[in-house]
């Protein structure tokens, strides 16, 4: 579904990815993962066309750079880490900008409208959001707002969807909550899920393939668990990955 | 929590147009000389229909002045609101306006040097200070982008408002030096720099409609991105905004707008900052209500502000600027702390 090749960033004479390249299939789920300032966030931000880059990115065979940014969303959504909303928008204000790409401008006809509706409703349904819609997004807690968001990403209907660290600042029960509503989204058939997670854990659970990366350049990819491996990931964190999980888990045991 | 509705209702159209045509009446009526309710319907039935008039006194105020005052008082005032909610939406930022950014700054300053040096284009139909504003205006936002974009790819909030900031310094300097070369005519120049609407026409009123209505019709029809926007710009290109052909629209229509504004009535600050605050409140941040609602709102808080400045001191005359910066800044004040609160 989605290729990336020889991808390389530069912002100025700092080189942030270097000739990475990977690719994602239908139903599979990607973790990007490595240390802080591997270029993690960096790769998705291209693949959004929000930095320029050299290489080529194709989705279904197309070139990213070339669609429209209507088509794009109407393909890739984006779930990121932290939202501030300045203004007191209501939460279903908020889930219908996910249409944006289907009906922009006034010349919607019924029939979109009633589409529009429709996905927004569901999107609300599914993350739970329904008996909140009319809330100011102002006074939600951040696991909420978190919710609201991917309620507005499923509203895009996206094949292909992004998480940037989605739950890095969230509860434990919002973690759970989020990865367990992307995990039965994934199970349509026709969709994929790239995400970059700082928690080996959860890449660990949730990912089916991953691309380790490490200072802009790629050190790994494949199969989850081959990537994740003890040999791989004490390279590349420069400590004993590991042994270091283990000793943390082990105090749960009672 | 009450339901809003996604657009602006018939109704409230309705409401708004009153409001704003009751507060127009009000303004045309009280003056120097009041002219009463019902001579203003017997002025205007014979201007229409090309009667002789019987008042000379009233007629005599009424159709060359006031009524052509206060239709460029309201017009200005609702310009301004819009660019000022569009700013505000655009990035993400309550405090962004046109002045803030800079561009009324250097509007002035395009006016300042056509007044200064008497500057005169031939064969142009409308006086040399609006062109120069408006040229002026858009050659802020060129300088004010290319540095923005110049030192942030994305150009975030903070670069642009910064950028604003520290070109309103510099342009207020360049200011300074004009008016140091040109001090014969240091009156009228800081009397306009300083706002006022006084002696305005019809053909300032047409020339203010028509570009309300084409920047205005721009801006609302960019509702939806201005939502995306003022929830967040990443969150706009994710959803499938396209960012800097929708930003530079936007920008460069708030940039005529102001131009106009600039040349007409001079720097009139705070009526973008304050109304689309007060709009908000009233029927929330969604642009496709907050536009119209904002654009009314400028109209009758400007007419209400050059009220005062006419009237307060009567004979003598306040200038606009100094209405709306005394009443803005009150308003302002309340409004960040009521936010901060929250």
């Amino acid at each position: 579904m989605l290729e990336v090749k020889n991808l390389s960033v530069r912002y100025g004479d700092l080189t942030i990815l270097k000739n990475v390249s990977f690719s994602v299939r239908e139903g599979q789920w990607l973790m990007i993962i490595g240390p802080n300032g591997a270029g993690k966030s960096t790769a998705l931000n291209a693949i959004t066309q929000g930095v320029s880059y050299t290489g080529e990115i194709l989705l279904k065979g197309c070139s990213m750079e070339q669609l429209k940014p209507t088509e794009r969303a109407r393909m890739v959504g984006v779930l990121a880490q932290n939202h501030y909303v300045g203004y007191s928008f209501t939460v279903e204000e908020v889930v219908r900008l996910g249409r944006y790409a289907y009906s922009p401008g006034f010349l919607s006809g019924r029939q979109k409208e009633k589409e529009d509706k429709t996905a927004v409703e569901h999107a609300l349904a599914l993350t739970g959001m329904a008996p909140l819609r009319t809330k100011s997004v102002l006074t939600l807690s951040g696991g909420e707002l978190q919710r609201v968001f991917l309620a507005q990403v499923f509203a895009q209907e996206p094949q292909l969807l992004l998480l940037d660290e989605p739950t890095n600042h969230l509860d434990l029960i919002y973690q759970k909550q989020v990865f367990g509503l992307i995990t039965d989204w994934l199970k349509n058939p026709g969709r994929a899920v790239v995400s970059v997670v700082h928690d080996l854990s959860l890449a660990k659970a949730f990912g089916t393939h991953a691309v380790l990366l490490d200072q802009g350049t790629c050190v790994a990819k494949g199969e989850a668990k081959e990537v994740l491996s003890a040999a791989n990931l004490n390279e590349v964190y420069r400590m004993d990955v590991s042994a270091w999980m283990r000793q943390m888990l082990s105090q749960w045991e009672e | 929590m009450k339901i809003r509705a996604e657009k602006f209702r018939l109704w409230e159209y309705l409401v708004f147009f009153i409001i704003t045509a009751v507060v127009f009446c009000l303004c045309v009526c009280i003056g120097s000389v009041n002219i009463p309710l019902s001579d203003i319907g017997t002025v205007l039935k014979n201007a229409i229909l090309g009667r002789p008039q019987t008042d000379a006194l009233a007629s005599s105020i009424l159709l060359p002045v006031r009524i052509p005052r206060v239709l460029c008082v309201a017009l200005t005032g609702a310009a301004l609101s819009v660019a000022g909610t569009a700013m505000q939406g655009l990035l993400k930022n309550p405090l962004a306006d046109g002045s803030t950014l800079g561009v009324s700054s250097g509007a002035a300053l395009g006016a300042v040097l056509a007044i200064a040096f008497g500057i005169v284009f031939p064969g142009i139909p409308f006086a040399a200070t609006t062109v120069l504003a408006i040229l002026f205006a858009f050659l802020s936002l060129l300088i004010i982008l290319g540095l923005a974009y110049k030192l942030d790819y994305s150009l975030s909030t903070n670069t642009i408002i910064l950028i604003g900031v520290i070109y309103s310094m510099f342009v207020s300097s360049a200011m300074n030096i004009v008016i140091t070369f040109a001090s014969d005519k240091i009156q009228s120049i800081t009397f306009w720099t300083m706002g006022s609407l006084q002696g305005s026409g019809y053909t300032d009123a047409a020339l203010l409609g028509v570009t309300l209505v084409l920047c205005g019709g721009v801006i609302l029809f960019h509702a939806r991105e201005l939502n995306a926007f003022s929830i967040g710009e990443d969150n706009a290109r994710h959803i499938g905004v396209n960012v800097r052909r929708a930003k530079l629209l936007i920008l460069i229509t708030v940039s005529i707008l102001i131009g106009v504004c600039v040349s007409i009535g001079g720097t009139i600050g705070f009526v973008g900052l304050v109304t689309p605050h007060m709009a908000r409140m009233i029927v929330g941040p969604n642009h496709k209500r907050l536009l119209p609602a904002a654009m009314f709102g400028g109209a009758v808080f400007l007419m209400l502000a050059d009220l005062i400045a006419r009237t307060l001191l009567n004979p003598r005359e306040l200038s606009i600027g100094v209405v709306t910066s005394l009443v803005g800044a009150v308003v302002f004040v309340f409004i960040f702390y009521q936010s901060r609160k929250r």
